[in-house]
């Protein structure tokens, strides 16, 4: 399992840099992963990360699109405003969650 | 006397009634099966009927001769389940208690889920789905009359039944177009929110290069958000017009699911991915496309997911731990047009890859490659379908997935 340094703390991460532990992440942390995808984080962002965060603790999975929007109550239009292009990847990715599976 | 009751008789609801009557004695249990349709669909069968292959009669059957002996049929629909009285509240008002639960009733598709698609006055006039037997035979018409222009394979949202299908289809659409002499007169697009040709790397990789050679354009990572203008727009705002869309509508479970409290934000039942036991209960099980577990939404994961769940079920009646695991294991035929297909086997840890899968008699077929054997394996797969499988007869298909015959390619994509 790779290790790479981010914001000046050893990270485990997976081979598309997704973290692989969950307790690593912080939300400065969090801001750093956000700007390496050229992503400034606001409070919208935040809420986003956060029902993630929390539904990860919860399911053990990471939450889709329709989970967010449905359950958490976000739009899926605004989760591609807020994180335009692959939404589902980079959530995961700020949030230090795995990397969701597509369903096969 | 303790009585088992199954919500579904279609793939995986009718092999769990007939593999659990023979295992189950008759003085001990009572079955029920509570299914609302006359008559069963062989699913698979749906992809070939726009093309004009299959007779209609080749792929219906009446539900109540596949049902066992011994096993109550209860021809209803389903209101909700009360899982604190342990009972079923059918839609006429009958009740029927259970001591066990096995919710099999799938995934359907939802075309009033995407705005423009139901509503926009095009509903099987420009647009069409082939996951029902409706569909399948309105988009054969559509397919004789159209004459050129832009068909758009889609897909709404993962996961769907079949995941290959759409892929399958378009495979199909390439040739008939071809046959007719349209093809130069057709751009074919395939439409897909996920990153590539299919989920998992390699066979991506080698199902998305079918597609180049084929001349059918990929557009990945497209999320749709409404039908409007004989276009699809996604939620990133890029817009596919088509002169006829070929779509896979959102895939969700059935509404009583919901309304019993029992599924996530598709309807599906959250389970053990190895044992189908529903999150929060101890006498109900999801299995078939109804779960929520990782793997392809398909009638080979039903099979296999049954053999499991049967030996298992039997042990539980007897008082006896449940031992055995499933482990996501799915293969299925992919037809590629030109008489030929290829064939996949997968499961949760282990992604399809190239090789040979053998089967003794009859293989070896080959893994992620193209030829006839598959073709012609998936074409006997109809009559083993209504033969072997649904009546719960062996088949010489392990449940487990194996390593035997595959290689890992060096390098991935």
């Amino acid at each position: 399992m790779p290790v790479t340094t981010i914001a000046g703390r050893d990270i485990h991460v997976d081979d598309e840099g997704f973290l692989t532990a969950y307790e690593e992440w912080d939300p400065e942390l969090a801001r750093s992963l956000a700007g390496r995808i050229g992503i400034e984080l606001t409070d919208a962002h935040w809420k986003a990360l956060t029902f993630l965060r929390e539904d990860y603790a919860a399911q053990g999975e990471t939450a889709t699109l329709r989970r967010v929007s449905v359950v958490g109550g976000i739009p899926t239009k605004e989760l591609f405003t807020l994180f335009p292009k692959k939404p589902a990847k980079k959530m995961a990715y700020v949030a230090g969650l795995p990397k969701p599976h597509g369903c096969v | 006397m303790r009585r088992l009751v199954v919500l579904g008789a279609g793939t995986a609801g009718t092999m769990v009634v007939d593999k659990l009557r023979r295992r189950l004695a008759r003085a001990d249990w009572l079955i029920t099966v509570v299914e609302p349709r006359d008559q069963h669909y062989y699913q698979p069968g749906f992809l070939f009927l726009p093309f004009g292959e299959y007779t209609p009669d080749q792929l219906t059957r009446p539900v109540a001769p596949l049902i066992s002996p011994g096993v109550e049929l209860v021809h209803a629909e389903v209101d909700r389940v009360v899982t604190t009285d342990d009972q079923v509240v059918l839609a006429d008002g009958r009740r029927v208690d259970y001591d066990y639960l096995v919710i099999a009733t799938g995934v359907c598709p939802r075309p009033e889920q995407t705005p423009g698609l139901l509503d926009g006055g095009h509903w099987r006039r420009t647009i069409f789905d082939f996951y029902t037997y409706e569909g399948a035979l309105a988009l054969a018409e559509a397919l004789d009359r159209f004459d050129g222009g832009r068909l758009v394979v889609h897909i709404t949202e993962m996961p769907i039944k079949c995941p290959v299908a759409p892929l399958e289809f378009a495979f199909l659409a390439d040739e008939f177009l071809r046959g007719r002499g349209i093809r130069d007169r057709t751009e074919l697009v395939y439409a897909t929110p996920l990153p590539g040709a299919f989920t998992k790397p390699v066979a991506a990789a080698r199902l998305g290069s079918m597609l180049d050679e084929r001349k059918i354009a990929i557009e990945p990572d497209f999320l749709v958000e409404r039908i409007e203008d004989r276009s699809l727009v996604s939620y990133d705002e890029r817009r596919i017009p088509f002169d006829l869309l070929v779509t896979v509508p959102l895939n969700m479970g059935a509404d009583f699911v919901a309304r019993s409290g029992l599924g996530d934000e598709l309807n599906l039942v959250p389970v053990d991915r190895h044992t189908f036991l529903a999150k929060g209960h101890d006498n109900i099980f999801a299995i078939g496309d109804a779960n929520d577990i990782p793997t392809s939404k398909a009638g080979s994961v039903a099979h296999f997911s049954v053999d499991v769940f049967a030996r298992n079920f039997t042990d539980l009646a007897a008082g006896k731990p449940m031992t055995g695991r499933f482990d996501g294991h799915a293969n299925c035929f992919v037809e590629s047009g030109r008489g030929r297909g290829l064939l996949i086997d997968f499961n949760y840890d282990t992604e399809p890859l190239p090789g040979t899968y053998p089967v003794p008699g009859v293989g070896p077929f080959r893994l992620l490659g193209e030829s006839p054997v598959n073709h012609w394996g998936k074409r006997a797969f109809r009559w083993m379908y209504w033969n072997l499988l649904l009546p719960g007869r062996p088949l010489p298909l392990p449940a487990h997935m194996s390593m035997a015959g595959k290689h890992q390619p060096s390098t991935k994509e």
